[in-house]
């Protein structure tokens, strides 16, 4: 006879699981709150109520992710036999505790799950969309700043990809097919050169003429950028600290694809706005060098849309993450991401009303709060 | 006008050709062509059969001259054949594309009216309370993907309540069977043009004839409705269109949620089970719809905008 402990005690018990979260966000919320006057964008955040939810539910999920290993109970692989598809609160005999928030179709705890969840969404969403984004900057800015020909070879590219059906993409690059071919790879080492390619430019732009800080420059870039890039793309990082397997990368490339063309589009029009001002004019007139007024004066005059956006494009990238769980798609079998859970647990809500839940609440909630959070930042950099 | 049309006629044809080619690339790619050889046959193939099969169904001739084959059956009307339906391509494929045809109408009819009211309202005057409330209830609706809500109405009217199915036949159109599909696929895309429109309208309410309207001394109701509506809804009237590829997504995920049996199912069919022809023949539909609803809202949007015709 299984037992259960009931709608109150699951939910004490949930709250108090969470406990490194809620101590962090305390005294993150409190310092930036009692620094809020030097921090610029974010800390005008806190005069807004939308953007303070969206930020409290964002940090929730970033230090879960964090603490995810004290927050879950059980290991999220662990298989309970005896368990398959219990309500809430079944109680684990052997241990005494209680699968908070039940168990899935092969007996693991979905509270577990939940939890450990959010350490994939939070590495690949943000790391994708920073990818995209140095893609997206490094290509929109010529093709905004010069126009002509290479704006339209650039838009044509553009709008190539972003006539693709998501989904038709998607089934089309992440198969198990594809990983047995070099375009994965291919595809990582064309987008992961960028980065390197971008701060080098950016360096040398500005410090040509200061020979000795600009070598430490670029040979920080180097080493840093060369590392990453063994690391990321051929999977051969001399320190092993970042291993990426085939089918990770696979996602991870095919993600950067699917979202550069967009963030392409927003830095070529800003970028089409901003190169009328006067201070462009002021530097063209001072003769300097095309790169170093795209990147030290455009850029950063317009960080304010692209930081709005950059949080509308984690949460669309974790709806991304989720649909290709959903699909079942490059990611393996047993893994806990909030896509494959959804789609693990579906089959079985006509039995258990409450199994495919966690996941989904937690993958709605999740993007929900970095709308809201990109909705208080637009509202705060347009009070300027 | 002419002129813009047929510019905007030949983009598209090149995007085609790149994109059909590119897909065509993608799905023929080796490891496929092995795994069809050895569903078609015996799964004990040795190599050298494998490659005397290929050789001999002219999968061996070169990529180009056989996107040029295909190409040109696809344009007679020849799709090739499915080898999960074992029917030819454009049968399997006709009654799903009407299948989903249906689908999509009956949730552009429940999507626009509610997201161009909600927007509408919202930015009639920016930063009131209601204003406040409705753009609330927009992001929270563009931050619920199709399989999220689709789950969470499953089982609030399936499981809990009890009143509609958790599935959905393909062909049979009354409200139990299309309710489900069709709100969890409008409430997603409906946050989106409502913001659309909030945004469009607040702009309008700020331009120099709606003040002159408000000098005249017309009422508030008048201002809005036959000053600013009309123009307000030009740039909801593009992105209204350019929803279609979304769609197209939403449509796959909705449809694999609900087994309705249409054309996102038949995709996700023709791609698990290496079906060349038919994934071949789905990609070209899906690219056609797209690039069609990108011309249309093209052409749309000079047509109600004058001044983007100048150029």
């Amino acid at each position: 006879m299984l037992e259960y402990i009931g709608f109150f005690e699951i939910w004490g018990t949930v709250i108090s699981q969470f406990w490194p979260v809620w101590l962090s966000l305390a005294v993150i919320l409190s310092v930036s709150y009692y620094f809020r006057h030097s921090l610029n964008l974010y800390g005008r955040l806190f005069g807004s109520a939308i953007g303070m939810v969206g930020l409290v539910i964002v940090l929730f999920w970033i230090t879960t992710a964090f603490f995810a290993n004290w927050v879950a109970v059980f290991d999220p692989l662990q298989q309970f036999a005896m368990l398959k598809r219990k309500a809430p609160g079944v109680i684990d005999a052997e241990t005494g505790k209680a699968l908070l928030f039940g168990a899935d179709n092969l007996g693991r705890d979905l509270f577990s799950r939940m939890v450990h969840g959010s350490r994939f969404v939070l590495i690949i969403a943000p790391a994708a969309t920073l990818f995209a984004f140095i893609v997206g900057i490094t290509i929109g800015l010529p093709a905004g700043y010069y126009g002509g020909k290479i704006d339209a070879i650039m838009s044509f590219l553009a709008n190539l990809v972003l006539a693709f059906p998501v989904i038709l993409l998607f089934y089309l690059l992440v198969t198990p097919g594809i990983r047995e071919t070099p375009i994965p790879v291919a595809m990582a080492g064309f987008f992961f050169i960028f980065p390197i390619i971008f701060f080098s430019v950016l360096f040398y732009s500005r410090y040509a003429t200061r020979p000795g800080l600009l070598t430490i420059q670029l040979i920080c870039v180097l080493l840093i950028g060369g590392w990453l890039y063994s690391g990321l793309v051929f999977n051969a990082d001399p320190l092993s600290i970042i291993t990426l397997e085939p089918n990770e990368l696979n996602i991870f490339a095919s993600v950067v694809f699917v979202n550069a063309p967009t963030v392409f589009r927003i830095v070529r029009g800003i970028t089409m706005d901003i190169k009328t001002r006067d201070y462009v004019a002021a530097a063209q007139t001072r003769g300097e060098n095309a790169w170093y007024i795209m990147l030290w004066e455009i850029l950063p005059n317009a960080r304010g849309p692209l930081i709005v956006d950059a949080c509308l494009r984690i949460g669309y990238t974790t709806i991304l993450l989720g649909t290709l769980g959903f699909f079942g798609l490059g990611l393996a079998p047993e893994s806990p991401d909030w896509g494959s859970m959804i789609n693990q647990t579906r089959a079985f809500i006509r039995i258990v009303p409450t199994i495919a839940l966690p996941p989904t609440l937690a993958l709605a909630i999740f993007v929900l709060g970095l709308n809201l959070l990109a909705d208080g930042l637009r509202e705060q950099s347009l009070k300027d | 006008m002419l002129v813009f049309i047929l510019r905007r006629l030949g983009v598209m044809v090149a995007t085609m050709i790149c994109l059909t080619f590119v897909v065509f690339y993608l799905v023929n790619l080796e490891p496929n062509l092995k795994k069809l050889a050895l569903e078609q046959n015996n799964n004990r193939m040795t190599e050298e059969a494998v490659e005397s099969w290929l050789l001999k169904e002219g999968y061996r001739r070169p990529i180009l001259e056989r996107y040029a084959v295909w190409i040109g059956n696809a344009a007679t009307g020849d799709f090739g054949y499915s080898t999960r339906f074992r029917k030819p391509v454009a049968e399997v494929l006709a009654p799903r594309i009407g299948y989903t045809g249906t689908l999509m109408f009956w949730v552009m009819i429940t999507m626009v009216p509610s997201a161009l009211v909600i927007g509408v309202l919202a930015g009639m005057r920016e930063g009131s309370k209601t204003d406040r409330s409705l753009s609330v209830v927009a992001i929270a609706s563009t931050a619920t993907p199709e399989y999220v809500s689709g789950i969470l109405f499953t089982v609030l009217f399936a499981s809990w309540l009890g009143v509609l199915k958790g599935v959905s036949k393909a062909g049979g159109i009354d409200f139990n069977n299309f309710a489900l599909p069709v709100m969890t696929m409008a409430i997603y895309g409906t946050g989106y043009i409502a913001r659309m429109t909030r945004a469009s309208m607040a702009e309008v309410m700020t331009a120099q004839y709606i003040r002159t309207a408000r000098l005249k001394g017309l009422s508030f109701r008048a201002q809005v409705l036959r000053h600013a509506l009309r123009n307000a809804l030009i740039a909801p009237f593009t992105v209204i269109m350019l929803q279609f590829p979304w769609l197209l997504t939403g449509v796959v995920i909705v449809e694999k949620l609900f087994n309705y049996k249409g054309f996102g199912w038949t995709l996700v069919e023709a791609a698990d089970n290496n079906d060349i022809d038919l994934l071949l023949s789905c990609s070209l539909v899906s690219v056609v719809v797209v690039l069609l609803t990108q011309l249309i809202s093209d052409i749309g949007y000079a047509y109600l905008n004058p001044r983007i015709r100048v150029n």
